[in-house]
Formats: C-alpha cells, structure tokens, sequence
C-alpha cells in the first residue's frame, strides 16, 4: 500500500473499490478510477449520480465507507484533520455557484485563502491577488461586490481564489451549469489554459456533453454509482454502449428509463374508480 | 402503538441533537485562543451582533424604566412610599428586566440574525468552500460571533438597566413630582453589589452564552436550503426564548436561595 508522500506516480488520483452510501442509499459502489497528473478529466453523468460526491470524496468532505481515496500517494480517509487540511491546501475546488463570501469584495475574496494562510505585506498581497484577477479577466472588477457580479463573472472571481495558493489541482464541480454560451465559453477557456500553463491537474464533474468533451483529455461516465464507460472523449463519442450512446446522444427513453418506476397505469386508474 | 413510537424517535431525536450542540461547544471552546490570537475577528462580530443591537436595546430600555416609574409610582403611593421610587425601579431593571429583556431582544434581533447568516452561508456552500481553502469554518466563522455574542449580551443588558433608570427617573421625578434627592438616595442605599448588580451580570453572561450558543448551532445544523434556514431562524427565536425564561426561574431560585 503506497501512502508515502510525493510518489512520483503518473496518477495524481486513484480510487480503489470505494463504495459511498448517503444515509442507507448507495451512491457509489466499487468504483475504481485514476486521475493522471497534468491532464483535464472530465466526469460526466446525470443529475444525482454521485459526481458531485466523487469531488467530496476526493476533497475529503466525505468519507467512504469502505475503499481507498488516494490523492498524491495519500489515503485522504486515513488523514488526520491537519493532515487533510495541509493536503487541501494544495487543492482547490471550484463549486457550483462560486461559493464567494457575500460580505466581502472581489479583491478581498481572493485575497482570504492568502490572508488566512500566508503573512505576505499588504504590497505584494495586492500585486498577487491583481495578477490572478488579471488571469481570469477581471482585475477590473475587484471593487464590486459579489451580488454585483453575473453569474460567470462570480465563478471567474472564484476561479481566480481557487488558484491563489497556487494548488496542484482543481476540482470543478459542474462548472458550466447557468452560465451563457460566452460565460461557458470563457470558462471553458480558462480551465484549458490554468491546466497547458500551470500544469494543474484538473477534474471536471459536469453533465454538459460537449463542454466537457471539447476540453477534456479523458472522461469517464458515471451512472448507477459505477463507471459505464471511459476513454478519451472522440472514443466515448464512438461508444456502442447503449448506456453512453443514451448519454451523450441525450436521448429521453433508454437504459435509463423516462418513466419513474411505478405499478400498472391501468391498475392505478382502476382503484381510484373503485373508491 | 404508532403514537408511543413516534414518541420515542421524537425523544431520541432531541437527545442525539442535544450531544451534538454539546459536542458543537466543546469545539467552538476548543478555539476560544482567536479571541488572543486573532482578536479583530471577534471585534468585527462585536459590532455586527452588538452594536447593531443596541438601538432596539436603548429604546425599549428607556420605556421599560418609564412604565416601570409609572406603574411604581402607582403602588408606591398607596402607601405613602412613593420616594422609595428609585430603589424599585433600580431593582426591578438590575435583578430581572435588563438581563431578561435584553436576552430575549437578544434572541429575536442579534440570535435570528446570526442563524440566517450562518445557514445562508451553509446554502450557498460558503462554508464548505472555506473547508476547501483549509480554512476551518468552526474557527473563522462560528467562534468568533459566539464570543461576540457572550462579550456584547452583558453590556447590553448593562446599558439596558442604565437608560431603564434614567427612563424611571424622568417620569417618576420629571412628570410625577418624586423628589430627586430621595430617587437616587434609596436607590443607592438599597442596591447591593453582589446581591444585584453581580448577581444581574451573572444572569446575563449566561443568558449570552445560551442564546448564541442556539443562534450559531442552529444555523451550522440548517437544512442548507430556504425553508431550512428559515425554520432554523423560528427555532432559535423560540428555544432561545423558552431558555432564557426557564433558566431565569432556576437561577433567580438558586440567587435567592429560596428553594
């Protein structure tokens, strides 16, 4: 079992037989995935599958219940909270809506991560957190605050705090969802280029098909709390598994079936008569 | 027997919350070192939780010591001790109305504001993306406003009681003719220090520490959604409450040592 630190393995993330329950229903079971260092994954599937738990999973926010999480050659379960919380320093996770801290200004919410951690001059502190907004296209905005800002603009302003502390990795959860065609674009853009110029290594949980595979250099399908299909995103594209054609063709009806689950149509409108 | 069931989930329930808030507090103590360590934190909470408190405090201070006069003067007089004005209304705002008002103006301004902030901040995932930047929410967020909660809730109750004496002294001496000299002198002959103002304090730190302690659990314990959040608002108002008047009756009982 490899759990020393710094392992120069090819994989950053591995997952190894985790099996994940939310209260008494199981939302992931044995699954088993790698991550390569430096690459873009994507992770797709339908709303509810367990992606967003995966990224909990990784970032340690979760516990499975039984199975290894390995980030970086650690076993991210066995950790001890300032073990985790070291470890998380060289993470970042970008979620859903931004997550900004409402009461303080763009510039101050990218400046938290560095104030919390670092003791930097007040001089330097600025030119850092002006150069990550500058990243993200939005050193001009760092005097608004975060009910001032659209939605792309807010998970730009939270980009440019996740890469703050300059982390080896980024994990976004559904980062396209709301956004419009040039928001999704720019972010779509950004991802691409913080992985090519920083070398982060990036997991992207999204259920936008074509988002994700335009940037992605691997994707796996997630449905039913195991893997349906994996490969590079041309390769899913060319899938003959009913379950990834469903998928990526966005058909209604298929593996995954339109109805929910219920008893004979007939039979229902028949009791209601009879009473 | 489904109602003897649902009784008893209800009751386990409760208890599994109640060990829960109890573990929440050893925590939230666990970092009581940011009070040295990282003190304007606590200041900025200071000001969000008690200083935006103190109009509705000074306000209802002041009337609450006006009708105290009033209604003192009105008793008083019957016989024939009208003077003693000062010491009852003194009295009155020093052993139970400025701890307990204050307290429960407390829960119901600075108690629901701290658990809709706290929650909203859960909802939107503020809190969990503070995880993911190792920055442990218990620490930068909940600790601070507790402690700011347990230093404001006495000063409050404190200017509470002041302007509630001076609401007394304008009515009793302005409007109703008590004299002035025998206002302050029976007031300051009568109050004892340990007996009242001490005793006063005590109820009212421990007021602090209650409701607060309610206001940032029920926040961090939400259901992270709207009707989540606003029914962990109704709760603190409610416990926070149903508390501070239970726990009055029992510390009142062990001051006076009655029972």
């Amino acid at each position: 079992m490899s759990t020393g630190v710094g392992t120069e393995n090819s994989n950053l993330v591995e997952l190894r037989d985790v099996t994940f329950q939310y209260n008494t229903r199981t939302i992931l079971s044995d699954l088993s995935l790698t991550i390569q260092r430096g690459k873009v994954t994507a992770i797709m599937g339908g709303s509810g599958c367990g992606k967003t738990s995966l990224l909990n999973l990784i970032g340690g926010r979760l516990r499975p219940v039984r199975g290894q999480v390995l980030v970086d050659g650690l076993n991210v379960p066995d950790l001890n909270m300032k073990d985790l919380y070291a470890l998380r320093l060289r993470m970042g996770m970008l979620f859903q809506h931004g997550a900004l801290l409402t009461d303080l200004s763009v510039f101050e919410n990218v400046a938290f991560p560095i104030r919390e951690h670092t003791r930097l001059p007040e001089s330097l502190l600025r030119h850092v957190v002006l150069m990550k907004l500058q990243t993200v296209g939005l050193r001009g905005a760092r005097d608004l605050m975060p009910w001032e800002l659209s939605g792309g603009m807010a998970r730009r302003v939270a980009l440019a705090r996740t890469i703050a502390l300059e982390p080896m990795m980024i994990l976004y959860d559904e980062p396209f969802t709301g956004l419009d065609p040039i928001s999704m674009g720019v972010i779509a853009k950004l991802i691409r280029e913080l992985n090519q110029v920083l070398g982060i290594t990036s997991i992207v949980v999204s259920h936008d098909v074509a988002e994700a595979s335009a940037i992605s250099d691997y994707a796996y399908l997630l449905g039913d709390g195991r893997i349906l299909g994996q490969g590079t995103p041309a390769e899913l594209q060319q899938s003959g598994s009913p379950h990834v054609r469903q998928f990526m063709d966005g058909l209604p009806d298929g593996p995954v079936p339109y109805t929910y689950p219920a008893r004979n149509y007939l039979d229902d409108l028949l009791e209601e008569h009879a009473s | 027997m489904m109602w003897l069931q649902a009784m008893g989930a209800g009751v386990l329930k409760a208890v599994e919350r109640l060990g829960r808030a109890g573990l929440f507090l050893v925590e939230i103590l666990g970092h009581a070192g940011i009070l040295v360590s990282r003190f304007y934190l606590v200041v900025q909470q200071v000001f969000a939780v008690g200083v935006f408190t103190l109009p509705i405090v000074l306000v209802s201070g002041l009337f609450v010591g006006m009708v105290l006069g009033l209604q003192g003067y009105n008793t008083l007089a019957k016989f024939g001790s009208a003077q003693s004005l000062g010491l009852l209304v003194a009295l009155s705002l020093l052993r139970e109305l400025g701890p307990v008002v204050t307290a429960l103006l407390f829960a119901g301004r600075a108690g629901s504001a701290l658990t809709a902030e706290i929650g909203l901040m859960k909802a939107t995932e503020q809190l969990a993306g503070m995880e993911m930047m190792a920055v442990n929410p218990m620490m930068r967020v909940i600790t601070p406003r507790f402690l700011a909660g347990i230093i404001s809730m006495p000063l409050l109750a404190a200017l509470f009681s002041a302007i509630g004496v001076f609401g007394g002294n304008l009515v009793g001496v302005g409007l109703l003719g008590v004299d002035s000299g025998a206002f302050w002198t029976t007031m300051q002959e009568g109050v004892d220090f340990r007996e009242d103002i001490v005793n006063g304090v005590i109820k009212s730190f421990v007021f602090g520490v209650v409701v607060t302690w309610i206001a940032v659990f029920e926040g961090y314990d939400a259901v992270p959604n709207s009707e989540g959040v606003s029914r962990a608002t109704n709760h603190t108002v409610v416990y926070s409450s149903l508390a501070v008047l239970g726990l009055d009756f029992v510390m009142t009982a062990l001051m006076l040592g009655e029972i």
